[in-house]
């Protein structure tokens, strides 16, 4: 559903995704990994259209979507989370995640009427509040929420939003083990449901969760294929592996 | 809610009371009051709920008091054309001005904006067929078909009235979808575009919305003393209706009315009381009324560094 044909990005002369060709397949579970600066938070960046990408093509269900802005991006069902937590701090987690159903429900050019009065909206919201395990949190205001109740509504703001593709930019970073296993379930179960471009660090989580992994070095391809073929890739291994495995 | 009605109860009252003890002038020194009072609540919804902070909003007060003006001296004087026009003029100059600043952000977007009002300042200044830098004087008020403006107690009213409108409106829009949109953008733009918002378009349409009752602002302050200066457009009137917002508070209600109040009411003060023990130590300290005005602000906003308006509520949060 998710077609990077050939999509490079440079800075000057720096080079951080490099004629990067991949595809995530309907219901799939796709985990992009490789070593710090390989390029995944950047290559996330030019699929969720923060970034601009000049080099090569970015297809969505077909269509070309290589110069479509974020939002529209959103609009036509890819949404993302961020591995260093955006939420909106000074509103509730019911808030938060009411907003972002709101983005895809209805024009918001709507002056008058108050939001509050939008039942839908809330009750909606309250769901996935409890699918992303924040049930019986709603109202609190979402900068005082622990670490890894942040990275929840994180995901749960794109959750909300109702993708068919969902970019996962880390939602395991910097979480405890308890948190990661919370993290990991949410992740199991909202698989059913959509199609996940996950990066992560956490080789166990990827392992368990991936049906597919693309490994990225200096912004280039190196493998790509099913987890247990990725463990055994030689170019892999001393490429990226081999440091955790040794370790 | 109470408390609106409160203080529009006292507003209501008041130009009766100043009738009674024959002090007409108070009247039309609040309904200047009023007018800027919605100027800088136009400001606010920009600056406060939108968090842009625009340094060029005189440019819309200025040109709805010119498109007034300008529309009086040629014999248009009836307020159901000449103020829509105005704040048509307004809304198109914020959407000309807005499309292009909007693409900057911070520090640039505070400098363009001003740059942009400086120019239309500057095209005002040079209308010489209008006044130039002399300004234009206005053959008297807008008409509103039943007769004219003239009489200051029906002005006053008037003004309330749309002061009150105003208000209203903002309420609604703030608690609006639109509304929520817009404090999602303060707070966090690029997760607002990221959960599939145009923030460009929303914010732009919350500029030219404050663009168009700063400029219904300005219709209403050319007509006040039959007369545009063109001053109205000038940075300085720029940042006093900055200094009105942040006084009174930002991104509050009544924090636009709260800060045109204790503003100009703090210069009428200075200016026109002299107090006797200030007095015998500095004799001219009312020729420097901006450094007594300043002072008193530094000490309010030290005070109050939300704002007046959050001394009067405590549900906001810290």
């Amino acid at each position: 559903m998710l077609e990077l044909r050939a999509v490079s990005k440079r800075y000057g002369g720096v080079v951080a995704t490099d004629d990067v060709t991949l595809d995530v397949v309907r219901g799939e579970v796709h985990a992009l990994i490789g070593p710090n600066g390989a390029g995944k938070t950047t290559l996330i960046g030019q699929i969720s259209g923060v970034l601009a990408t000049e080099i090569g093509r970015i297809l969505f269900n077909g269509a070309d979507i290589t110069h479509l802005p974020a939002h529209a991006r959103v609009a036509a069902g890819l949404a993302r989370s961020y591995q260093i937590t955006s939420i909106f701090r000074r509103f509730s987690v019911l808030d938060n995640l009411a907003l972002a159903v709101q983005a895809r429900s209805g024009s918001s050019f709507r002056f008058w009427r108050p939001l509050l009065t939008e039942r839908a909206l809330f009750d909606e919201a309250r769901s996935i509040a409890v699918d992303i395990g924040l049930g019986g949190r709603e109202d609190t205001p979402a900068a005082t929420l622990a670490h890894g109740e942040q990275r929840a509504l994180e995901v749960g703001l794109a959750l909300a939003t109702r993708p068919q593709l969902v970019l996962l930019d880390e939602p395991m970073a910097g979480m405890g083990p308890q948190e990661s296993r919370a993290m990991l379930a949410l992740i199991q179960h909202l698989r059913r449901r959509v199609s996940v471009l996950l990066v992560e660090h956490d080789m166990e989580a990827v392992f368990r969760l991936a049906d597919r992994i693309t490994v990225l070095v200096n912004g280039r391809v190196v493998a790509s294929g099913a987890p247990a073929a990725i463990r055994n890739d030689p170019a892999v291994r001393q490429a990226y592996l081999g440091e955790e495995i040794a370790a | 809610m109470i408390r609106a009605i409160a203080v529009f109860g006292v507003l209501g009252i008041f130009p009766l009371a100043m009738q009674a003890m024959d002090a007409m002038f108070y009247v039309s020194l609040a309904s200047r009051i009023l007018i800027y009072a919605i100027a800088a609540t136009s400001l606010n919804l920009v600056l406060g709920y939108g968090g842009m902070v625009s340094f060029g909003h005189a440019a819309f007060f200025g040109a709805g008091a010119f498109v007034v003006g300008i529309m009086a001296v040629e014999g248009v004087r009836s307020a159901w054309i000449a103020w829509p026009a105005a704040v048509a003029v307004a809304a198109l100059a914020a959407f000309v001005i807005g499309a292009l600043s909007l693409r900057t952000r911070g520090v640039y977007f505070i400098m363009i904006t001003l740059a942009f009002a400086q120019m239309i300042y500057y095209i005002c200044v040079s209308l010489k067929t209008y006044g130039g830098d002399d300004g234009l004087s206005l053959p008297g008020r807008s008409t509103i078909g039943i007769g004219t403006l003239g009489d200051d107690l029906l002005w006053y009213y008037v003004v309330l009235a749309i002061l009150a409108l105003v208000l209203y409106g903002l309420h609604r829009l703030v608690h609006s979808r639109f509304g929520r949109v817009i404090a999602a953008i303060r707070e966090n733009e690029a997760r607002a575009e990221a959960i599939g918002f145009p923030v460009y378009r929303y914010k732009l349409a919350c500029f030219v919305i404050a663009g168009a009752v700063g400029g219904l602002a300005g219709a209403l302050i050319a007509n006040q003393s039959s007369y545009v200066s063109p001053s109205l457009l000038h940075w300085i009137q720029s940042g006093t209706l900055m200094i009105m917002v942040i006084l009174g508070g930002v991104g509050t209600l009544w924090g636009g009315v709260i800060g045109a109040a204790v503003l100009l009411g703090l210069e009428h003060l200075i200016a026109d009381y002299r107090i006797g023990w200030l007095a015998a130590l500095a004799p001219n300290y009312q020729d420097h009324g901006a450094l007594a005005v300043g002072i008193v602000l530094l000490a309010i906003v030290m005070l109050a560094p939300e704002g007046l308006a959050g001394l009067f509520s405590r549900t906001r949060e810290k």
